[in-house]
């Protein structure tokens, strides 16, 4: 897009050169550097305890799709997709009702929608923990209600209740997606919603008076309507819960690990850190697939980007 | 007063199974936060049986120096690492913005890479930048040890307030600085009394997104820090791996309430005419999320 407002750098260099300058540095060497030795690192081996040798071998890609982590790749895909899909089911109609709410109303929700966003990750990590450990709420409730239960049927003569065995909600598969989909939801609702606010209410009025449903106008005009909004806030959603490292860590078990625990395993406790490097970089290629693909996909509907 | 109306065809608010998904989603976000804070305040350690109003916790908390050092270092982490990312981010945008110029295309997809990639891609790379490439002396005097956090967070917040910045800056008419430059400004006094008063609210914003960014960072933190430097979120992280107790609730409940105060302050400025510099609250209106 060639926007005519732009100057030509050459009509004020030193403006362009002061403000253009700082962040160029920075980014170069505080990001790009970083970035590219880790690069370099993944084409390397380890000689010796502290050295690397960076002699242009695949052979840590080769490792990376063995089996054994091909599979921890693939799970972490699922997972993300899993907790996309949930956060876009819990999430559309949310953002439908804040789309179509007073102004007043509009705000409100929305307030009580970025207020997670902007909490600290690893409280509402911790939160969720309380909730679901072995003497969390959610069982001391339900042993609570047992207790109750077995009173109740003592009182009206019936067998009394074993004793109460509590859910086993926390470090399993089950606790990780829940505490992706409870982190990443408002991740899915933001965007959904700017897409939605955008369309015209009007198309909406006329697909309800020509006799269509409310599911009906939803999927068939609705739907279609938002889809680059809806494929951003998918992408919004997938590519942090692909590499999400506390969630799995603090509420998964040893068989939900994920690619990112995986790399830092290899960088703090292995020491291989080339196989580390390119499992990060792995990672990063299939953030950037995603990203493409959700390019593509925002092309192909050219009538509705804003 | 008449009654109700039945709701319109588009009125979903108020539509009871649209409310009650509303209010399932709310309790779902909710209702760990709420408890957690709601056992901050209660007299026993391990059970969710009330046992009594107590402060004891926070009192246990305000006695905790290491907790309390943790809780100065991120904070004043996040203050530093606001201000260059303020700096650095308005620069970029205002550059991406005004010029025209080769690789541009390049800058702008660059300054997008710290925003998509993921954090423990970048956690590691900063580990790696550390220990190989520019190692951070040891030992040395606060807040000075902070100095490869902060340079992290930095990086990762920067892009984010050129991208707000840059969203705002969009809405710029440039008539303004034509005007301003009939009447004798020059380059820098054009940026300085008509760019950055229009700019202001987004950098606002921007200092707010950066100051959580930081305040929130776990992952990349866990990465750059030595082995003496420890921020809020890598204490409460050793604390979580142990079990949960009624102290995590507490400084839990604290870091909460100052992000819910940071939110509700951040709101108020930014419709608050003194932060916009003169502008009327109808150039705020396309603003508004």
């Amino acid at each position: 897009m060639e926007n005519v407002m732009e100057q030509s750098w050459k009509q004020a260099k030193a403006v362009f050169a002061a403000a253009l300058g700082p962040p160029l540095v920075w980014l170069v060497l505080f990001f790009l550097a970083p970035m590219a030795i880790v690069w370099a690192y993944s084409f390397g081996h380890n000689e010796g305890l502290t050295q690397i040798a960076i002699t242009g071998t695949f052979g840590n890609y080769a490792r990376a799709i063995e089996p054994l982590y091909l599979k921890i790749f693939l799970k972490s895909a699922w997972v993300a997709g899993l907790t996309t899909g949930l956060c876009l089911v819990l999430g559309f109609p949310v953002a439908l009702a804040i789309t179509f709410a007073s102004d007043k109303a509009k705000t409100w929700l929305l307030l009580l929608i970025m207020l997670p966003f902007w909490t600290n990750l690893l409280i509402r990590t911790y939160a969720l923990i309380a909730v679901l450990r072995t003497e969390g709420y959610v069982n001391q409730s339900l042993e609570w209600l047992w207790k109750g239960g077995g009173g109740l049927a003592a009182l009206v003569g019936l067998q009394p209740l074993g004793d109460f065995q509590p859910l086993e909600l926390l470090h399993n598969n089950f606790a990780v997606i829940l505490g992706l989909v409870y982190v990443h939801l408002p991740f899915m609702v933001l965007p959904l919603y700017s897409a939605l606010d955008r369309l015209d209410k009007s198309l909406l009025e006329a697909s309800l008076d020509l006799g269509a449903g409310h599911m009906r106008t939803l999927f068939k005009v609705v739907v279609p309507l938002a889809l680059p909004g809806i494929a951003s806030g998918i992408l919004i959603t997938f590519i942090p819960a692909l590499g999400a490292y506390l969630t799995p860590d603090l509420l998964g078990g040893p068989d939900s690990q994920m690619i990112a625990n995986i790399i830092e395993r290899q960088f703090k406790r292995a020491n291989d850190w080339p196989f580390g490097a390119a499992m990060s970089f792995v990672l990063m290629y299939l953030t950037f697939i995603a990203i493409a693909i959700q390019a593509v996909l925002a092309k192909r509907t050219p009538e509705a980007k804003g | 007063m008449s009654k109700k109306s039945p709701p319109g065809p588009l009125e979903y608010l108020r539509r009871w199974p649209m409310q009650a998904w509303l209010a399932m989603v709310g309790i779902f976000l909710y209702a760990p936060l709420i408890a957690l804070m709601a056992f901050s305040f209660n007299d026993s350690r391990r059970n969710i049986v009330w046992k009594g109003f107590t402060l004891k916790y926070y009192d246990k908390l305000f006695n905790d120096s290491a907790l309390l050092e943790a809780f100065g270092n991120s904070l004043t982490i996040a203050a530093v690492s606001t201000v260059i990312s303020l700096f650095l981010g308005a620069a970029a945008a205002l550059v991406l913005w005004r010029f025209r110029f080769p690789g541009k295309t390049a800058l702008d997809g660059a300054l997008a890479l710290p925003i998509v990639v993921p954090e423990i891609c970048m956690g590691v790379a900063m580990l790696v930048f550390f220990a190989k490439v520019m190692p951070w002396p040891q030992g040395l005097a606060w807040p000075l040890n902070l100095g490869a956090i902060i340079i992290a967070h930095v990086s990762f917040s920067f892009p984010f307030v050129a991208v707000v910045v840059r969203a705002r800056m969009a809405s710029f008419n440039r008539e303004m600085e034509e005007a301003a430059r009939d009447l004798g400004a020059g380059e820098f006094r054009t940026i300085k009394d008509v760019i950055l008063p229009h700019m202001a609210p987004s950098l606002v914003a921007g200092a707010l997104l950066a100051f959580t960014l930081s305040l929130d960072d776990f992952v990349i933190t866990f990465f750059t820090a030595g082995p003496d430097t420890v921020t809020f979120p890598v204490k409460v992280y050793s604390m979580v791996r142990f079990s949960v107790t009624p102290e995590v609730n507490a400084a839990s409940t604290v870091l909460i309430v100052l992000t819910v105060l940071l939110t509700a302050a951040a709101l108020k400025l930014q419709g608050d005419p003194a932060a916009t510099a003169g502008h009327g609250p109808k150039d705020l209106g396309g603003e508004k999320p």
